[in-house]
């Protein structure tokens, strides 16, 4: 393959009259960890949401795979074995963890599904124990793991997260951390990471992106932003 | 006694045609947030169709009632679906998104004109139906009136629990199923894990129609005629049906149907006939005030 795996060209995209991504650049490669970070309102949530077409790009394209995606309907994206575990986790709270889990394998036709059951409850024992209960009764990190063991259920080629550790204790942050290393030196799974957990983000991310009111700012090797002294000044010490 | 038993199958009986119509109801309101006004129309097509195909068969000299009533079924789930399918498509697809109140006043619309376009159709008088289904059975002590159950209403009762066993199935454990809980509870996620929610929604009007077009067959065998404003009357006690037990709520319509059609029917055999609606409103009334999400709906406020 030539070419990244997912190429962001020249993104805009509009909630009704107000610019929320203003001529956006990403690349992610197939086998990396790319975090993109930046303040509340930067419209890092809103380019996770383009990738799929929700709100849709206006201008510039988005490349999936050598495939032209900026105009093709949210769930054929999906369908593409793109995964999203979405901001605010977006769990089905009247369904049981399993049926989270079915949801997840849909893209799949089950091809695959007690494999790929077993694996999720490998990676996340919690899900496990829990799996008859409903969703909308687990805490926030077990929905955290939930709506990513949903994302994994579809053999994703593409793995993004919006903000995994949001509202999570230390700890559990860092498992779910872990957890996506893990994934990716082990199996080589692609993740398009999006935090304002600026620390953990490029200490784990290959290549990291900065965003600020809709354009990318800064971006190079996570180790080498988190050196430079903007980035420390605005999402490291900065009273966050 | 006897009485009382005979008013429970006839009450059992009406209730299964209303509990059919108000899944259909509780069903689009559930995906969709909207309530259906042309669904009891719907419902009305349905039992047209079925006279239409029943008279057809007779023409064709199919007149062995068992095969007939199953073609008629089939044909006219099938027609009836692509009814329920053009309307969700014609008149509620275009105004997704718009202001809640549009997709409301179109269905009013749909409504209407379902029911002028029989009326022309069809015309505007009453379309008998010759008993097709006869005889029954009888119970009871010699001498005292004897409880009837009629093989209609043996019929009747024996496809409503099949049909509502086999859909509660269909939405409990297949992926379809799962698909519109989903699309229910969060639209946007479920496209994002690659459902199509549009299809999803169409095919939720087809089984909608299609458990409509049941309940208009019986309708037709039980009262053996149908005019075109059939679906205007069993379509608001359908609502009721499916507001008392919970909008939204399956097993909530199933009850309510149920419900409405003992209360009208019990309510005619003990106080008076002409009263049965407002006895029906009535406790309507009487169980929104106690429980506003009706009998099995659940409350509004939810845990984010």
């Amino acid at each position: 393959m030539t070419g990244p795996l997912l190429a962001i060209r020249g993104v805009t995209a509009y909630y009704g009259a107000i610019a929320a991504l203003k001529g956006v650049d990403v690349d992610v490669a197939s086998g990396e960890i790319v975090t993109l970070i930046g303040a509340n309102g930067a419209g890092k949530s809103t380019l996770m949401m383009t990738i799929f077409g929700s709100p849709p790009a206006r201008d510039g394209s988005i490349v999936f795979d050598g495939q032209d995606i900026t105009r093709t309907p949210t769930h054929e994206i999906a369908r593409l074995k793109i995964a999203q575990s979405p901001e605010g986790r977006r769990i089905f709270g009247r369904m049981t963890v399993t049926e989270n889990l079915q949801m997840g394998a849909a893209v799949t036709k089950f091809a695959h599904y007690d494999e790929d059951l077993r694996r999720v409850f490998d990676i996340f024992p919690r899900l496990k124990e829990r799996a008859g209960q409903r969703g909308g009764t687990l805490s926030g990190g077990e929905q955290q793991m939930l709506a990513i063991g949903r994302a994994l259920m579809s053999r994703p080629r593409l793995l993004m997260l919006d903000e995994p550790s949001l509202g999570l204790a230390p700890l559990i942050a860092k498992q779910i951390f872990g957890v996506v290393d893990e994934l990716n030196r082990t199996e080589g799974l692609t993740v398009f990471l999006v935090e304002q957990n600026a620390y953990h983000a490029l200490k784990l991310a290959h290549r990291g992106y900065v965003m600020v009111n809709g354009r990318i700012t800064m971006s190079g090797a996570g180790r080498e932003l988190l050196e430079r002294p903007e980035v420390r000044a605005a999402y490291l010490e900065g009273g966050r | 006694m006897e009485y009382f038993a005979q008013q429970l199958i006839n009450g059992l009986t009406l209730g299964s045609i209303y509990g059919l119509i108000a899944i259909g109801y509780t069903m689009v309101y559930g995906i969709i947030g909207m309530i259906n006004f042309a669904h009891g129309d719907v419902f009305m097509v349905g039992g047209f169709l079925a006279l239409i195909v029943y008279l057809a068969l007779v023409s064709l000299g199919i007149t062995f009632v068992p095969l007939a009533l199953m073609i008629v079924l089939i044909v006219a789930m099938a027609l009836t679906a692509l009814y329920g399918w053009t309307v969700e498509r014609v008149a509620y697809r275009p105004l997704r998104g718009s202001f809640r109140l549009a997709p409301l006043i179109s269905a009013i619309g749909m409504s209407i004109f379902l029911q002028n376009y029989v009326q022309v159709a069809q015309g505007p008088r009453v379309k008998p139906l010759p008993p097709v289904v006869t005889g029954g059975y009888q119970f009871g002590v010699p001498g005292g009136f004897g409880v009837n159950i009629s093989n209609v209403q043996i019929i009747i009762i024996a496809t409503t629990v099949a049909l509502m066993t086999g859909f509660t199935l269909l939405v409990a454990k297949t992926p379809l199923g799962r698909a519109q809980r989903a699309c229910e509870q969060d639209r946007k996620m479920a496209s994002l894990l690659g459902v199509d929610v549009d299809r999803t929604i169409s095919l939720t009007f087809v089984i909608g129609a299609a458990l409509a077009s049941v309940a208009g067959l019986m309708y037709l065998l039980y009262y053996g005629v149908v005019d075109f404003y059939i679906g205007f009357i069993a379509g608001v006690k359908a609502f009721t049906a499916a507001v008392l037990g919970g909008i939204g709520s399956l097993p909530g319509a199933m009850v309510g149907g149920l419900l409405i059609g003992l209360i009208e029917t019990f309510w005619s055999a003990y106080f008076s006939v002409e009263y049965k609606d407002v006895a029906a409103f009535s406790i309507l009334i009487v169980v929104l005030i106690f429980m506003p999400s009706g009998l099995l709906g659940r409350p509004e406020v939810e845990k984010v």
